[in-house]
């Protein structure tokens, strides 16, 4: 059934009700902008629930938090986190992190957005901002199209499958993004699935802890765009699938955290590691001072 | 972050340095940029100057990240810059138009060269004008200055970070290679005499507070990043609330009130300088170094006894079509010099072609238009029976 036609429908149902009792996340919410608009069974709302979750066990001081999206269904949580969010062009929500977390030490920044975004167009971002190793968490919903334009074929389609722009299957290999995301010096690189919902949300919770530059890809179904073109059934098989197929393997060699789809699906913490950031490079050899412990609580 | 930093007294320096010290004195501690000649000075000098008065110079992976990296720290509440050439300022536009579109104050000094494309590096030209004008896609408007001296890099660096933030809308200084590259005379003046204009902050608490309800003079009061407001910002078409609202009649209200709040300000943005207009006959509309050569031909022309004047655009956009119109009454012609094939002259035929003829002088770029040619083209249309 259509979106529209479903939402138009579930706001019928909404009329005359009463409200709604309050839900546990409202205050991290922009309430009066529900309904979304991602499709049924899209795992963005998992994730995006996984964020959620971990910001509240975080205890942050929601104040002192932004999140930062570039463009596409993932982009749109920017949208709905009632945190001073910037929805910003497509591929450039790192630079543009990098801009307010260096002028803005206080302010913890979260960056979610697609696969698409972050490593096609925003790919040249990603890899500097690792190496700078600029203090932020960027998480991608990795749904191996991209889902807000149709399903066309993106950097993480797997070689062989269909997109409306690969119709006879896709001719490349995809990048594995947790690979690169270690080889270009991130802190912290884990990779989940839209099942792994604890997991996730502690891995993020983690992440946010975590100094520097945090990476978690997450794989999530888009049965709408990706999943009927590859048969793969509805969201829930996609799932199963992913739940069939995945393996956990902590603190491998990001090398060897393959994605096959044929084979087995590698999740896990792959990488914790400490390396000074961008900031204490700039106290230190810039500025000549010395480096504060956590300067970003200093900064508070 | 510390303040001052203001190199109070005589200098002689070249236009890039004098635009860094502009800045800072205006209170810029964010500069993000990417190198390219003839703007790669501001870029060094950044570097050196803004750890100095606790800023953070970074450079990014290219102009795209440059611009968008400005915009982040421009959201945390400082004042931020970017300076570039042609190739860059092309990269730019993408980011220039979420600037635009979510309001957001920074500066962006672009000095110019020649081109299409990497085209004659490193000599000037003038050839960025309509670039700067609607360079973005989408239907807006936007604040350019054109410095034609070192001591005018510095006096409209500081004015542009004021625009920047008074009407919330990226300002462009559009200089080029001569002014970036000259040495001259530069006074700064003590900090006190130097006027700074800050971005106003919401007072209204956060429950009943509407982002983008403008004020009174149709700019927005806009929270910083952290000020806990937890506002969304996007480049998306949106409403009061800072929602994306996807329909014709939010497109028409946020477009109208991001072009109405320059258009109805132009008083106060728009700056011109006249010169031997009262008795006028021919007049010559110039800006940039352009206005410079432009100065000496009407000088020179003023020696021969021939009536010229001289109108120097300070503020190229928005266009100062309500003076040139004026003027435009007043006089037989205009000439428009400038180092390209004609770009502002579009402009001015726009305004003036009802009522005096209009001229171009052009360069194509790689030197700037010798006084001389300017002076010849005044003298023939000065002759002429008709305009």
């Amino acid at each position: 059934m259509a979106y529209h036609k479903i939402r138009s429908k579930e706001e019928e149902k909404m009329k005359g009700k009463k409200a709604l009792p309050p839900h546990p996340m409202d205050d991290l919410l922009r309430v009066d902008r529900i309904p979304h608009i991602w499709c049924p069974g899209c795992g963005i709302g998992t994730v995006f629930s996984g964020i959620l979750s971990a910001i509240k066990k975080s205890e942050l001081d929601l104040n002192r938090l932004a999140m930062v999206s570039g463009i596409g269904c993932t982009g749109r949580m920017a949208g709905y986190i009632k945190v001073d969010s910037f929805h910003t062009t497509h591929g450039r929500a790192i630079p543009f992190a990098t801009g307010l977390k260096l002028a803005r030490p206080d302010i913890k920044v979260i960056v979610a957005s697609g696969d698409g975004d972050l490593f096609a167009i925003g790919g040249n971002h990603f890899i500097h901002a690792a190496r700078r190793n600029v203090d932020m968490t960027v998480i991608c919903v990795n749904n191996l199209n991209y889902g807000m334009t149709g399903g066309q074929q993106a950097p993480s389609t797997p070689l062989g499958f269909r997109t409306t722009t690969t119709p006879e299957g896709s001719p490349e290999e995809p990048f594995n993004f947790s690979y690169l995301a270690y080889a270009c010096g991130a802190v912290y690189v884990a990779r989940w699935t839209a099942l792994h919902i604890r997991l996730l949300t502690n891995s993020i919770a983690e992440a946010l802890q975590k100094k520097g530059f945090s990476f978690i890809e997450v794989l999530a179904p888009c049965p709408s765009a990706f999943g009927r073109r590859n048969r793969m059934g509805s969201a829930l098989d996609t799932l199963k699938f992913y739940h069939d197929r995945s393996v956990i393997k902590n603190e491998i060699d990001p090398q060897k955290a393959v994605i096959d789809f044929s084979g087995e699906i590698v999740v896990g913490k792959f990488v914790d590691r400490d390396r000074p950031t961008f900031s204490d490079y700039y106290r230190t050899i810039v500025c000549h001072e010395g480096v504060e412990e956590n300067s970003a609580e200093a900064a508070k | 972050m510390r303040s001052g930093g203001v190199k109070t007294g005589v200098h002689f320096m070249n236009g890039d340095f004098a635009c860094c010290e502009g800045a800072i004195a205006a209170g810029c501690r964010f500069f993000a940029g990417y190198p390219i000649t003839p703007a790669t000075e501001i870029a060094e000098r950044m570097a050196a100057r803004l750890p100095q008065v606790g800023g953070i110079y970074i450079q990014m992976e290219d102009e795209i990240a440059s611009m968008a990296a400005i915009l982040g720290a421009s959201w945390g509440g400082v004042k931020a810059m970017t300076s570039t050439s042609g190739p860059g300022f092309s990269l730019m536009m993408e980011n220039i138009g979420l600037a635009i579109c979510t309001e957001t104050p920074c500066v962006v000094c672009n000095v110019q060269r020649a081109g299409p494309s990497t085209g004659l590096p490193t000599h000037v030209a003038q050839g960025d004008m309509m670039q700067a004008r609607w360079g973005s896609h989408g239907h807006y408007e936007i604040i350019a200055l054109s410095p034609s001296s070192p001591q005018e890099m510095f006096d409209m660096t500081i004015r542009a970070f004021n625009l920047s933030e008074e009407f919330r809308v990226p300002v462009l200084i559009m200089a080029d290679e001569v002014v970036g590259h000259m040495n001259e005379r530069v006074v700064i003046p003590p900090p006190e005499e130097i006027e700074i204009v800050n971005r106003r902050k919401p007072t209204v608490s956060p429950h009943d507070y509407l982002p983008y309800r403008p004020g009174p003079d149709g700019v927005p009061i806009l929270p910083d990043c952290g000020d806990g407001y937890r506002i969304h910002v996007t480049g998306l078409t949106h409403d009061e609330r800072g929602y994306p609202v996807m329909n014709a009649e939010t497109q028409a209200q946020m477009v109208e009130r991001i072009v109405n709040k320059i258009q109805r300000n132009k008083e106060k943005i728009v700056k011109t300088r006249e010169f031997y207009l009262d008795d006028a006959q021919v007049a010559v509309v110039a800006y940039g170094i352009s206005f410079r050569s432009a100065r000496s031909a009407v000088e020179m022309a003023r020696e021969a006894g021939v009536r010229a004047g001289l109108i120097k655009l300070d503020t190229v956009w928005p266009f100062p079509e309500d003076l040139i119109r004026a003027v435009a009454k007043t006089v037989k012609a205009i000439i428009v010099p400038e180092i390209n094939a004609g770009q502002m002259v579009r402009e001015v035929e726009r305004v003036a072609a009802a009522h005096a003829g209009v001229h171009l002088v052009s360069h194509y770029g790689g030197g700037i238009i010798k006084p001389d040619r300017i002076w010849r083209t005044i003298r023939s249309v000065a002759k002429r029976k008709r305009r």
